[in-house]
């Protein structure tokens, strides 16, 4: 959106006025044990730190006092591999929109907030210590069907040998930008997976070189999604609003036309 | 040193080799075991096709999957001598210029297989439902990077690495799918294995339950990424590490050129001492920026000092130091050109954020031109000023949105309306595991793919060629030059894991966590890896002098030693314990780091990413000696990292005369 971009000048921000946070964090030995929310008081947050950045204060703190730091998954903190998994204040990824975790600035909170922080809640993303969770669900699903069988040996057509419309190229990727990082599955009241296996199917549904096993692809994804345990679709939205990459309820609906006409060919 | 390149005329070399090396034949090939570690662009590549191709497949990766190994990061692009845009490009031309952009210190062989490859390698990723960006003719388009006078760079928005990557994860998941791969993910390489001298599996820690088990093969490729993090920060993700490929060093795979290093010109500048990591913002945007600094230093001061702003500053009182300099290339100098223009600049007096160390990217001009022409194609008569900025806004939302997002995200600054603020971040590591023309270490048996080997870009790293030469080698090289290796196993069987070699393999890894978990606890592990950072891009970063490496090679060894003494490790070794995952990785960076001073040290000359200030023309250019260094230099492990033995692999050009790199 270039409209509607506040300038600097409006901008009002708390880099160099240092917060005391209250943090409640979610703390679990390993799959098996229990967990509970643990209390913490953190002081002198400044707002250029990412959000990620004020753990990582908070865990030299824990390390310094002899106890055990509080385990996270993150990987590129730049927005685009999908590890950071977080449940804050109650939203996957926090109050900003439109960004991951690890893109969160702590500008965006007061000085003397309470943040609860959780990991993703689901069925299918048992929690493996702390606030890290096991989506390799999603994986499986990926493996169902995700992908176009062609083998990788080069030899293919010439890449300009078929032109596709722009518009659906556009369209694709834009399906494709999907991170796989859960965020829907965790806005989800019913912990459902349609979000992310819908933006697979539409990427590879709008190419033609997709469109060859689209029938046997998208029963297999959804057949798959299903075994994970993934809960049904009620088309509340909430996914899309969580969504860090903006991956559009579009999707959603295209994969179910395809589904269905997958199913009556079927 | 025998790189064995094949003989024959440069352009017939792979063709001709291909022919020439062994082949294992597909029944034979379900007998033979492969590991992978690694399953970036090159690994992934490399897993999936040699599960196609018939062996069992395992691979590894410290992530939850293997879709989140750091290529993913990629935004710009990736090269390919198409020539879709009738300029003329061509293999011998991006040949050519990934040699030259190098500065004249890679093998031509691995060059020019590289740029003949990589046609297909479009070929195949569109093959696959990547979906690049096209023009409305429905036909794929192209950009332009540093170093180069064509428009060759394929792209996915700002996205190109997620789209390539998604697609060899998802060749992968198709092998997966049918049983030929399996993969472990959320696993760690401890250890190579050796027997015979052979490298013959791995040892590798379950990081969820902390297990150590043992994983055997025919043949190990690494595909492990690169080490820019030994600077603690850098454009790489949190994990890149350069464990995998140290301990093969350590097992005798030599390394090679460990000192040149990429500084990438284009980084969001360091805000604070709470800096974990580093956003790059791609090289596509020096297409459309403008990079300046002001002209007088008080102007410069008063902008840092929040008096004046940079919209403010008239057009003559703004110094374009790269178009100034460089008239021929202008903003799209190669990165290491670039990278040191700014920080001369900055060093100068005229950088322009609070620390002194930004330049500003200027997209004013770009978005008035774009506009201009976008109103003059919609048909608008006499736009005024705010339709042609409106307009120019929205075509470079289009090329660059998620880039100018990420960029506002951070730094809270809306680069549409005042200039986006940068300085250069270490960001490629050009050295690696030295390989061969097959792409295989010093230990038979051992490969090495992508960012993880030394092998095709010399001392500097052209923009957008990386993801190339990581899907070159994973889907084009490798699985066929490994069949040559392979061939000779058809008849070994499986090979056991419960040998003297494996048991001994995994006690050292067992003793090397107790004695990281057995520090006196003092200081974390980060505090350690600050420190080590801190050294390094202070006396090994984009300017480099003897007397400061030979401090750095002392301090990093007293820092080492501080480190096994006292480091704080909590929690226990058969758990999930990211502080004891971290601790193994800085351990190796602080070997490697010593190395990489010593390597610096030794060379002599400037070229590339490598710049010693003794070795410099009058108007502050690299001076090469082709004379003494047009080697590449392969160090084998003897001990201390400092004792490391030199090896020299005579570089022969005979296809290319060598010049002095101009870009003015
Ligand atoms: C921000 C950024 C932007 C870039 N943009 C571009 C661009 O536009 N164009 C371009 O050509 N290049 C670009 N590059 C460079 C390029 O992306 C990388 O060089 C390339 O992707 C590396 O691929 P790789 O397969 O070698 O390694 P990676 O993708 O880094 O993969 C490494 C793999 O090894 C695994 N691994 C590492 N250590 C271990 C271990 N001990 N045990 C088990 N597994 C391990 C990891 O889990 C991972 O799977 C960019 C780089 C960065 C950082
Ligand atoms: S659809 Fe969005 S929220 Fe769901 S996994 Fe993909 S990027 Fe994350
Ligand atoms: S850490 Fe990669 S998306 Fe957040």
């Amino acid at each position: 959106m270039v409209d509607g971009k506040p300038n600097n000048e409006q901008r009002t921000t708390n880099n160099y006025i240092t917060m005391k946070l209250y943090l409640k964090i979610w703390r679990q030995k390993d799959a098996s044990s229990a967990g509970k929310i643990v209390d913490y008081t953190l002081d002198g947050v400044e707002g250029d730190m990412s959000f990620l950045e004020m753990l990582d204060i908070l865990n030299e703190e824990l390390i310094s006092k002899g106890e055990e730091p509080v385990e996270f998954d993150h990987d590129c903190r730049e927005g685009i591999c999908g590890t950071c998994s977080l449940q804050i204040n109650g939203e996957p990824h926090g109050p900003d929109r439109l960004v991951t975790t690890c893109q969160l600035h702590m500008r965006k909170f007061n000085d003397g907030d309470t943040i609860v922080i959780e990991p993703f809640r689901a069925k299918a993303f048992p929690v493996i210590k702390d606030l890290i969770v096991d989506r390799s669900s999603f994986d499986r699903i990926q493996q169902a069907g995700g992908y176009i069988s062609v083998n990788t040996s080069g030899n293919t057509v010439d890449a300009n040998a078929i032109p596709i419309n722009k518009h659906a190229a556009d369209e694709a990727m834009d399906a494709a930008t999907c991170i796989g990082c859960g965020a829907c599955v965790a806005a989800c009241k019913n912990a459902s997976a349609m979000l992310f296996t819908s933006a697979k199917v539409s990427q590879f549904a709008l190419l033609p070189q997709g469109r060859v096993e689209a029938v046997e692809r998208v029963q297999n994804m959804v057949r798959q999604m299903d075994l994970e345990g993934f809960g049904n679709c009620t088309n509340t939205g909430a996914c899309e609003v969580e969504c860090p990459k903006g991956i559009s309820l579009t999707n959603i609906a295209r994969m179910n036309r395809e589904y269905l006409s997958a199913t009556l060919k079927g | 040193m025998d790189s064995k390149i094949p003989s024959g005329p440069l352009a017939d070399k792979w063709t001709k080799h291909k022919n020439d090396i062994n082949l294992v034949n597909p029944a034979n090939k379900r007998n033979i075991d492969v590991i992978v570690v690694g399953t970036g662009l090159a690994g992934g590549a490399a897993a999936a096709t040699l599960a196609e191709l018939g062996y069992n497949v395992k691979t590894f990766c410290y992530q939850d999957s293997p879709r989140r190994a750091h290529s993913i990061a990629a935004q710009g692009g990736i090269n390919a001598a198409k020539n879709y845009q009738g300029d003329g490009d061509s293999n011998y031309r991006l040949f050519y210029d990934t040699i030259k952009g190098g500065d004249y210190r890679s093998r031509e062989a691995n060059v020019y297989r590289l740029a003949e490859v990589s046609g297909n390698i479009i070929d195949q990723c569109v093959a696959q439902g990547v979906p690049f960006a096209r023009e409305y003719g429905g036909l794929l388009d192209n950009r332009s990077f540093g170093g180069v006078l064509v428009s060759r760079t394929f792209y996915a928005k700002g996205q190109t690495g997620q789209q390539l990557l998604l697609g060899a994860y998802s060749a992968m998941n198709r092998q997966i799918n049918r049983g030929k791969i399996q993969a472990y993910n959320r696993h760690e390489m401890m250890d190579l294995v050796l027997m015979d001298g052979k490298a013959r599996g791995i040892i590798a820690r379950d990081l969820v339950s902390g297990e150590i088990e043992r994983h055997s093969a025919h043949a190990v490729v690494l595909a492990t990424g690169g080490y820019g993090n030994v600077f603690f920060l850098s454009t790489n993700a949190m994990g890149s590490n350069v464990m995998a490929a140290w301990r093969a060093h350590r097992k005798g795979a030599f390394f090679a050129n460990p000192c040149f290093t990429q500084i990438h010109p284009t980084c969001i500048p360091v805000s604070g001492e709470h800096q974990s990591k580093l956003t790059l913002m791609s090289e596509s945007l020096r297409n459309d920026g403008r990079i300046w600094v002001p002209k007088r230093k008080e102007d410069a001061v008063a902008i840092r000092e929040g008096k004046l702003k940079p919209t403010q500053l008239a057009e003559e009182d703004r110094d374009y130091y790269l178009e100034r300099r460089y008239p021929a290339f202008g903003n799209l100098v190669p990165r290491d050109v670039a990278s040191r223009a700014a920080k001369e600049r900055c060093d100068a007096g005229f950088g322009v954020n609070k620390t002194g160390e930004a330049v500003y990217l200027d997209f004013a001009s770009a978005i008035k031109r774009y506009g201009k022409e976008k109103a003059l194609t919609s048909g608008i008569k006499n736009p005024d000023e705010a339709t042609i900025i409106k307009l120019g806004e929205e075509v470079i939302e289009a090329k660059y949105g998620n880039l100018f997002q990420m960029y506002e995200k951070i730094v809270d600054q809306n680069p549409y309306k005042t200039p986006m603020m940068i300085y250069p971040a270490v960001h490629y590591t050009m050295g690696g595991l030295w390989v061969d023309y097959n792409l295989q270490t010093t230990i038979p048996g051992c490969y090495a793919a992508g960012e993880a080997n030394f092998s095709d870009h010399g001392a500097n790293r052209l923009g957008a060629s990386a993801l190339m030469q990581g899907l070159a080698d994973g889907y084009f090289v490798l699985p066929y030059t490994i069949g040559d290796y392979l061939s000779d196993d058809i008849r070994t069987g499986k090979i056991p894991t419960d040998s003297k070699e494996f048991d001994e393999a995994e006690k050292q890894v067992r003793d090397r966590m107790e004695k990281l978990m057995g520090g006196s606890g003092i200081h974390s592990v980060d505090y350690y890896h600050k420190k080590l950072g801190k050294i390094m891009w202070n006396k090994c970063g984009m300017a480099r002098n003897a007397k400061e490496l030979e401090e750095a090679i002392k301090e990093i060894s007293n820092l080492r030693k501080d480190f096994w003494e006292n480091v704080k490790v909590p929690g226990t070794i058969d758990s999930k314990n990211q502080e004891l995952e971290k601790a193994g990785r800085v351990a190796d960076f602080l070997e490697l780091g010593e190395l990489f001073a010593k390597d610096a040290l030794h060379r002599n000359e400037s070229c590339g990413g490598h710049f010693r200030e003794e070795y410099q023309t009058e108007e502050g250019e690299a001076l090469r000696d082709d004379k003494n260094f047009k080697y590449v230099a392969a160090w084998e492990f003897a001990g201390e990292p400092k004792d490391a033995k030199l090896h020299k692999e005579d570089l022969v050009y005979e296809n290319i005369e060598l010049k002095t790199r101009s870009y003015k």
